[in-house]
């Protein structure tokens, strides 16, 4: 088999496999059972999707796919940020309320 | 021959990835506490998506592009462990309790010194 037969079977594999670990991570959003495991599963989701982009950018030969997947890594840093100061926040209200 | 060599490795690099991000969801699914589960997301999700960008890098041959994914997985290195210590950080603080396994918990004596934090 040449090295160009295989990258399309490679991709799709990858992809079968990445697509049941997006749909495993979306089972531990779902079942929680608190905010911060959502957090982390949705963190985790965010670096499967990126990924994901990457096997299609390898599959389609489009290499503009990538920017996309650098965006998704800041969009999920960023939101973990902006959950964990929610979480922070409610915390110290409780506290205030005490 | 170096452009099939760089396209096997491509190859096996894309698959490992693929692997260790389904073992991370796996482990994010079945391991018993949050503080367990961090280890599965935050180690195996950032060298799953870091091996399939370096598979993206090896197999564009472009120099822009390769560079692109390279800067892109060594983003991701410096997040991720930052995203996973902030999350531990705030639910240890919010008092949540490791599993019954977890038998050393450093922190522990810090937050009974202030038992409203």
């Amino acid at each position: 088999m040449t090295a160009a037969e295989l990258l399309p079977i490679a991709t799709m594999i990858a992809l079968v496999l990445l697509g049941l670990a997006l749909l495993i991570g979306t089972m531990r959003v779902i079942i929680g059972p608190t905010l911060a495991d959502r957090v982390l599963a949705l963190d985790l989701l965010t670096v499967i999707a990126m990924g994901f982009v990457g096997a299609i950018a390898i599959r389609t030969g489009l290499t503009l796919y990538l920017d996309i997947a650098i965006a998704l890594a800041l969009l999920g840093f960023l939101a973990t940020l902006a959950f964990v100061r929610y979480m922070l926040s409610r915390q110290s209200k409780e506290e205030e309320r005490r | 021959m170096i452009v099939d060599l760089a396209i096997y490795l491509g190859c096996a690099f894309l698959l490992a990835g693929a692997a260790f991000s389904l073992l991370a969801a796996i482990g994010v699914l079945r391991l018993p506490d949050l503080y367990t589960r961090m280890h599965a997301a935050s180690k195996a999700g950032a060298v799953g998506g870091g091996l399939i960008l370096l598979a993206v890098a090896l197999v564009s041959f472009d120099g822009t592009v390769a560079l692109r994914a390279i800067i892109a997985v060594a983003f991701l290195l410096l997040t991720t462990p930052v995203s996973a210590h902030l999350l531990a950080r705030a639910s240890h603080r919010g008092g949540y309790q490791p599993g019954v396994k977890t038998e050393i918990d450093d922190l522990k004596s810090k937050s009974e010194q202030t038992p409203s934090a």
